[in-house]
């Protein structure tokens, strides 16, 4: 008689082990604490970029709006290529990114709404401090890339689609080159920190956003190299992924954090963040103000 | 190496000071890669036990596909979980994307394969006359795997150890399908490569030997059992 059970439990487990194991893991994740906002739409997908984490800005801004909103935000930093390409899917529901030419394109096919300027900092050419390529003295960020590719100074590429590629190779048009393939120019495929520890250890030239250079800089052997350049500014802005078009999107969530991103409690912590422990402001608040003011 | 001094002091500051967050972050690790490894287990045994134990046709082709299972890239796990986990994908109704369940799913489709592979290959190496002996002195089924089972308890306590190994220190599936949510989905190995990008070295060498003597500290028991006398 038993023989014949556990015979049929084996049948069994052989022939459904995929839905049983499908049950197990659910069964684990039920018993799991949930986290403690509770209901499922209560929890807002946050796709960002990596230097609004890696600067720790939003370790700032984040509980506080969790506290205030009660919404549980679950942070994915990416790089804003593919928080974008999140958002186009409908896999998150809010964006935090800085790209503005992909953003426009993002919005003009509706996979965005109410796309609204937070803050801005700029980007920074940084390279070796004995400056190989001498871009120092350079009057813009293209005519300081014209300098490096001429030197075959080597060049530290994002290479991932993120804001900061997008505006690297912005610059590298106005600049009349195309770097991809040159020897000098290599391309890491990693977020701006680790990009920055790459180059400094292979003593090279990169574009960084500032906040992001200015956290890391104690420990890089890295000097700002190029700065100023109306080119090179930086703007960050929310976008609320289009409900019309997902349904699952959570569109409470994604409207109250980009309230909050931009109302005056927020505004005044970017303002002030970072002050204190790099001596200066990461970025700068700029909610209400036109992007075409910036910078001026 | 000044920074690797750092690191270390670092570590034992920051679990004798039992810092909060970094507490938090390796009682997920291990309740995470623990679950994972204990659903592999019961998987992985049973599956490489009953493959072991029969013969059917297709079976080589089904021992390679295990083996091949042994050596599946993390990051291809997380990319595919993923997909799946995705509200648009086939179980994305399921909304666990981003959740320390959806790690534990990816992890346990990683650390499966390497419990079944060698589960298979230590009891198949178990000598042919045992399990007739076993079954000639009429033990059921049960009994009977159960008995093979404790005979090749050093190379399954190894099957479950290899497992655990793979998943508590694989970082790739973890932070696509967990996304490295502070708090919530944070790892010991997803809070390290986020802290090596943020330049904080001292953290990330510090999280790497709390890493490393979690493993130590989980194969130490694992050996125990492994090694202890068999009681007659």
């Amino acid at each position: 008689m038993q023989n014949d059970r556990s015979f049929l439990i084996r049948r069994v487990l052989k022939k459904h082990g995929l839905a049983v194991f499908s049950a197990a893991v659910f069964l684990v994740g039920m018993a799991l604490p949930a986290p403690a906002a509770g209901p499922a739409q209560k929890n807002l997908i946050l796709a960002t970029t990596t230097s609004t984490q890696d600067s720790g800005l939003l370790d700032v801004l984040i509980p506080i709006f969790e506290k205030k909103a009660g919404y549980f935000v679950k942070t994915i930093a990416v790089g804003s290529g593919q928080a974008m390409a999140m958002g186009q899917k409908g896999e998150a529901d809010v964006l935090l990114v800085h790209s503005p030419v992909a953003e426009e394109k993002f919005m003009a096919e509706k996979s965005g709404v109410n796309r609204l300027i937070v803050m801005h900092n700029d980007f920074v050419v940084v390279g070796p401090s004995a400056d190989p390529a001498a871009i120092k003295g350079s009057k813009t960020s293209s005519e300081a890339f014209k300098e490096i590719a001429a030197a075959g100074a080597l060049f530290l590429s994002r290479g991932d689609n993120s804001g900061t590629h997008a505006k690297e190779n912005e610059i590298w048009k106005a600049a009349g080159i195309s770097p991809e393939g040159q020897k000098w120019y290599q391309q890491t495929g990693l977020g701006m920190g680790q990009t920055l520890n790459v180059a400094s250890e292979k003593r090279g030239y990169t574009l960084a956003d500032r906040g992001t250079y200015l956290v890391l800089k104690k420990n890089l052997g890295l000097e700002i190299q190029m700065e100023g350049d109306p080119l090179l500014l930086n703007v960050y802005h929310v976008i609320q992924v289009n409900p019309a078009k997902w349904p699952k999107v959570n569109a409470g969530g994604a409207k109250a954090f980009s309230d909050f991103m931009v109302s005056a409690e927020a505004q005044g912590i970017i303002k002030t963040f970072g002050v204190a422990k790099y001596g200066s402001s990461l970025f700068f608040p700029d909610a209400g103000k036109k992007e075409g003011d910036l910078g001026k | 190496m000044d920074l690797i001094v750092e690191g270390i002091k670092k570590a034992f500051s920051l679990i004798f000071t039992l810092d909060a967050e970094v507490l938090g972050i390796t009682l997920l690790s291990l309740t995470v890669s623990g679950l994972a490894t204990l659903i592999s287990m019961f998987l992985g045994i049973s599956v490489g036990t009953a493959v072991a134990l029969s013969r059917f046709p297709g079976r080589r082709i089904v021992v390679s596909l295990i083996n091949t299972g042994m050596g599946l890239p993390p990051v291809v796990v997380g990319l595919f979980v993923t997909i799946f986990l995705w509200r648009s994908g086939p179980l994305g109704f399921l909304e666990i994307l981003y959740t320390p369940t959806a790690i534990i799913l990816a992890q346990t489709v990683i650390a499966a394969p390497i419990v079944t592979g060698i589960t298979l290959a230590a009891i198949q190496h178990l000598p042919a006359n045992l399990r007739l002996q076993i079954l000639a002195l009429g033990a059921t089924r049960v009994q009977t795997v159960w008995l093979l089972a404790k005979e090749a308890r050093l190379p399954l306590l190894a099957a479950v150890m290899a497992g655990f190994g793979g998943v508590i220190s694989e970082v790739g599936a973890s932070i696509m399908v967990g996304g490295n949510i502070k708090g919530y989905s944070r790892v010991l190995t997803t809070a390290t490569v986020m802290e090596t990008g943020r330049g904080n070295f001292d953290i990330a060498i510090a999280l790497s030997v709390i890493l490393m003597l979690l493993v130590f500290l989980v194969n130490a028991v694992l050996t125990q059992i492994q090694q202890r006398e068999r009681p007659r």
